[in-house]
């Protein structure tokens, strides 16, 4: 137990929970009504959809891949969810987010297979297909939006009612929050994901199916976004072609920001989802500060800059600390047995990451 | 070996195509005019694709260069209002890309942060420092001799006045690329870093070199668009970063870095230019360009590596044959 | 080292399926321009228009961009006046609402040798030289919806409705709907440089101070026109402002988003929201008792008479002097504008009857 409440202390997630606790506080403190019923719900509400498909984009991440194509996604699985139960009798919430969901699945799976069996570097797949699957949703839609009022009210309500003070929309993000987080710690295909994050070739030699894992981390990447796509429709009580655009770029910085390594091989789900959080709450937190509009922008770039940034320096910091813990390990272990295979093994990003790697 | 038809050769045979076979479908596509058009549409794309083709070959990436060229164009209408002399607002805008790619460069060279993190971070830091400058002003009283070099065509000739400008920097950076230390030393890097290291390149002084090459001619860039549209304005080139990035890397680089030919990047601008004008002129909706656009990028990657796949098997079954016969 | 034989292959498949895009689109664009559908209106009108205007014109319609309800609506007012003057017409227009997207288009209206050329400008500055360019090229241009900063590059400016009277209504309909007490109120607009807003802003604001003591306009945000953005300001705009009584969105995206904000809020009811919203949007809206009115004019009725004033160039008059459109009479002020009439106000009673 004791060993646990030092884990979580010493992950990488800690830092970016006390940042967002300072930014809390601070805009609290300065404007009382920040954190009022109202003002937790909307921001909880605004949190959601980037949150979830931050999710999403970890497991892509972590194996050293990248999902540019989810606002594209995002924005298809919102007009197609909202087609499936627009009408005068309405569909229930759940077709919905089954359509939504399925149509996710169905892109993440045209990314994998490209990524996955084609070898083909992901930041050109997925900028292709942000295109295509924009363009595709686009002549679907044309002119045509759904309107609030060809919507069920399951659907709308469940956009602006909560339970327990949290929104809907939240508890399905924390929702895929926690089955993403307990698969990628417990269940040994999710461990597979950062082995080959950490090291690829290794990971083949050791006998992972990469391609299949590969294929998994889009298929969830796209369901995730789908699922989004389904909360948009919900939030916006409706959806038009530009459903999406641009929110691509944001989950990306989200998971940076929450401490998933950009080089992968390591970060996770809760970090990502917390570094969702963070960014929303200070862009949102501006607002709430009086900060006038048009510096709104610039200091939200500044800040993001600032949470990359120092999260590096905590990662060189503990990097440092790891090696000396693994010295002294290393030396422990060798008095008692072997050490067993890395493929399990959590990597704790790897500084050594040469430059050629940024960019998938 | 000797008629090897690489993927930046078959780019440069496709523009050709494109050309050719546009001239014979739609008379209007290969006029005078509408090819000036064409060139000064990619002007902006053009310009910045050239330095970002340097940065991917080292590995590298710029995602803030849109924003980059958004400041500098605010900066050029905020300094020509201050000053009245438009040399000293064009100084102060290519002066602006400097900073800003410079910015880049540190925190990538020497915080270490990855690149498309950092410019991830930029990009929104420039484009909010746009609305900090002009908010909601537009600046549209450039002297009408300066914006008439944006939009109006050499005389004699259908050509804008930005051709020259193109024509020179990409010979400038195509012979860098592949004529001198530098552009060897980039090879180096985009190949392993490691070796590059030991073989005394200054990684991290290139690198950051790169990145301040990119903001100035982003910054020049800022300014070409804006006397094309002879006015400055905060949200100015929105998303023009996913657009060069694509060109650049449907001209055959690698976005692993140190493969890529510098005639293969302007041949695929160029291409691309050439395609969405003769669509259009087509007829084909926005929509449909949406997806064509996508679809041409997929093809640049999964052409190679399928044809590649392709030669392997029938070589596999070449030799099985050879070795099956008596 | 590497066949050559196959990346030849590999070269003419991509160029195959470029040429093949090019064919089938072609003969998509002719099929979508004749197979327009148009009401038969066009027999009851006489032959007085038939006068001024050529037959056969070829007239390209520009929005600011399309996939866009409100223009696709003004396109069919737009379809309704050609069928009227025996004109070819056809809406072009990019993605996403930029100048720099409309310069292409321009371009093809000018390679393609249209007759005239309708566009809203995204940008009133940034399309300025292309339409010049246009105008040289021998194509009547007449702007719809949004104007051009520089008034020499258009012949004729169809306007919803005065500058003045959007302004003014958007006051009195936000004074009405929270009554006499009156209070704070503030502005959800579009994007921090779009021209038609800003132009209104102005009014509202002399309009506030001069007319109505009991409103204090404490805040002005920007949403952008995008749905989330605009949701997320209407919600910062109460945590700045605790005693905000209204908001006016002088746009279609910021005012649905604010009104589904308020909706599903604990602010629905003492917080009144009103500005331009397309009926079909707000529907839902003005029946659960978020709004109790807003106002838009008929976006049909400006690409209707963007088609006359551009076929009266076109054929050589001057729409300047004024024009007829249908069996209407239509007055052109100094500055080349064109009124199609006062904005009108949607209610839970009557926002059934309009489709657009």
């Amino acid at each position: 137990m004791n060993g646990g409440l030092r884990r979580v202390l010493a992950g990488r997630e800690a830092p970016v929970a006390g940042a967002l606790l300072v930014v809390l506080a601070v805009t609290t403190a300065v404007n009382p009504r920040f954190l009022s019923d109202q003002g937790r719900f909307d921001l909880l509400v605004a949190i959601a959809i980037t949150g979830l498909m931050a999710v999403g984009q970890t497991f892509v991440l972590v194996m050293r891949h990248v999902d540019l194509s989810v606002g594209s996604v995002l924005g298809l699985s919102a007009f197609m969810a909202g087609s499936a139960v627009r009408g005068d009798t309405g569909g229930p919430l759940v077709l919905a987010l089954l359509v939504g969901v399925v149509v996710g699945v169905l892109a993440g799976l045209v990314n994998g297979a490209l990524v996955a069996f084609l070898r083909l570097p992901a930041l050109v797949v997925t900028l292709g297909t942000l295109y295509v699957f924009q363009g595709v949703q686009a002549l679907l839609t044309g002119g045509t939006r759904i309107n609030a009022d060809q919507l069920p009210s399951s659907v709308v309500g469940f956009g602006v009612t909560g339970f327990l003070g949290v929104p809907w929309l939240m508890w399905v993000c924390l929702l895929a929050a926690a089955l993403g987080g307990v698969f990628l710690r417990t269940r040994r295909s999710g461990r597979d994901l950062y082995a080959v994050g950490s090291n690829p070739p290794a990971a083949e030699l050791v006998g992972i199916p990469v391609a299949r894992r590969t294929l998994l981390a889009y298929m969830v990447s796209g369901a995730c976004a789908g699922g989004a796509g389904v909360l948009f429709l919900a939030r916006f009580g409706g959806v038009d072609s530009n459903a999406g655009i641009g929110y691509e770029l944001p989950v990306v910085a989200a998971c940076v920001v929450g401490g998933v390594n950009i080089f992968g091989g390591s970060g996770t789900v809760l970090g990502a989802l917390l570094g969702a959080m963070l960014l929303k709450t200070m862009g949102v937190s501006l607002s709430a500060l009086s900060v006038p509009e048009f510096w709104q922008q610039a200091i939200n770039g500044l800040l993001l800059l600032v949470a990359i940034t120092a999260d590096r320096v905590v990662l060189l910091r503990r990097e440092r600390a790891a090696r000396v813990e693994a010295a002294r390990h290393r030396r422990e272990q060798a008095d008692a047995e072997p050490a067993p295979p890395a493929a399990g093994a959590e990597s704790p990003g790897h500084e050594g990451a040469t430059t050629t790697e940024v960019v998938r | 070996m000797s008629r090897v038809l690489s993927w930046d050769r078959s780019v440069f045979v496709l523009l050709v195509v494109t050309v050719a076979v546009g001239a014979v479908v739609d008379p209007d596509f290969a006029g005078g005019s509408n090819l000036g058009f064409v060139l000064q549409d990619i002007g902006e794309i053009m310009l910045i694709a050239l330095p970002m083709t340097f940065l991917i070959m080292t590995g590298e990436i710029d995602l803030s260069v849109a924003s980059t060229a958004a400041l500098a164009g605010c900066v050029l209408g905020w300094a020509w209002q201050a000053s009245g002399s438009m040399a000293v607002a064009v100084l102060a805008a290519v002066g602006t890309g400097v900073v800003c790619g410079a910015v880049n460069g540190f925190l990538v060279t020497r915080l270490g942060l990855g690149s498309l993190a950092v410019t991830i971070g930029t990009l929104g830091l420039y484009r909010g420092l746009c609305y900090a400058l002009l908010g909601d002003t537009t600046v549209a009283d450039f002297p009408a001799g300066w914006t008439n070099l944006g939009f109006s065509s050499i005389p004699g000739t259908p050509l804008p006045y930005v051709t020259p400008l193109l024509v020179v920097l990409a010979i400038v950076f195509g012979v860098v690329l592949h004529l001198t230390r530098t552009g060897r030393w980039v090879f180096a890097v985009g190949q392993s870093v490691e070796a590059a290291r030991f073989a005394g390149i200054p990684v991290a002084r290139l690198k950051f070199r790169l990145f301040v090459v990119t903001g100035a001619v982003a910054g020049l860039a800022g300014v070409v668009y804006d006397l094309r549209f002879a006015s400055a304005r905060p949200d100015g080139a929105l998303g023009f970063e996913l657009a060069v990035i694509a060109s650049v890397l449907f001209g055959g680089v690698s976005i692993f870095g140190g493969v890529g030919t510098m005639w293969g990047v302007v041949s695929a601008v160029l291409f691309l230019g050439s395609v969405r004008s003769l669509l259009q002129l087509q007829g084909v909706p926005g929509n449909a360009l949406t997806i064509i656009t996508g679809g041409l990028l997929l093809a640049s990657v999964v052409i190679p590596v399928v044809a590649q796949r392709w030669s392997a098997f029938r070589e596999r079954r070449g030799r099985a044959l050879a070795a099956a016969a008596p | 080292m590497r066949p050559t034989r196959l990346r030849l292959v590999a070269f003419l498949a991509v160029a195959a399926a470029s040429l093949a895009a090019c064919g089938g689109g072609s003969s998509a664009g002719a099929g979508s321009s004749s197979s327009a559908a148009a009401p038969s209106e066009s027999a009851s009108t006489p032959a007085a228009t038939a006068g001024a205007v050529k037959e056969g014109l070829k007239i390209a319609i520009l929005p600011k961009a399309i996939n866009i309800p409100y223009f696709d609506a003004a396109y069919a007012g737009a379809q309704k006046a050609c069928a009227e003057i025996k004109a070819e017409c056809e809406q072009i227009g990019p993605t996403q609402a930029t100048g720099a997207a409309q310069l292409q288009f321009i371009n093809t209206v000018i390679q393609k040798k249209y007759d005239a050329l309708v566009i809203s400008a995204a940008d009133a500055n940034s399309v300025v030289p292309a339409l010049k360019k246009a105008q040289d090229a021998g194509v009547a241009v007449v702007t719809y919806d949004a104007d051009v900063a520089d008034t020499s590059a258009r012949s004729v400016m169809v306007k919803p409705t005065t500058p003045d009277l959007i302004g003014k209504s958007q006051v009195d309909w936000i004074s009405k709907a929270i009554g006499s007490g009156g209070g704070e109120i503030a502005i959800l607009s579009a994007a921090a440089t779009a021209e038609n807003q800003n132009a209104w802003i102005k009014i509202m604001e002399a309009e506030l101070a001069a007319n109505h003591p009991e409103l204090k306009l404490v805040d002005t945000v920007y949403g952008d026109d995008d749905a989330a953005k605009s949701a997320e300001k209407a919600a910062a705009l109460m945590q700045s402002h605790p005693n905000l009584k209204g908001i006016i969105s002088p746009t279609t995206v910021g005012v649905a988003a604010a009104a589904k904000y308020i909706s599903g809020s604990k602010y629905k009811g003492t917080v009144q929201v009103t500005g331009l919203g397309l009926p079909s949007e707000m529907k839902a809206y003005v029946k659960d008792g978020t709004v109790k009115s807003f106002g838009l004019w008929d976006p049909g009725m400006l690409g209707y008479l963007g088609v006359y004033a551009a076929g009266v160039k076109a054929s050589g008059g001057d729409p300047k002097a004024g024009f007829k459109a249908g069996d209407k009479d239509y007055t052109v002020d100094g500055d080349g504008v064109a009124i199609v009439g006062p904005p009108q106000e949607f209610t839970a009673e009557n926002v059934d009857q309009f489709t657009f």
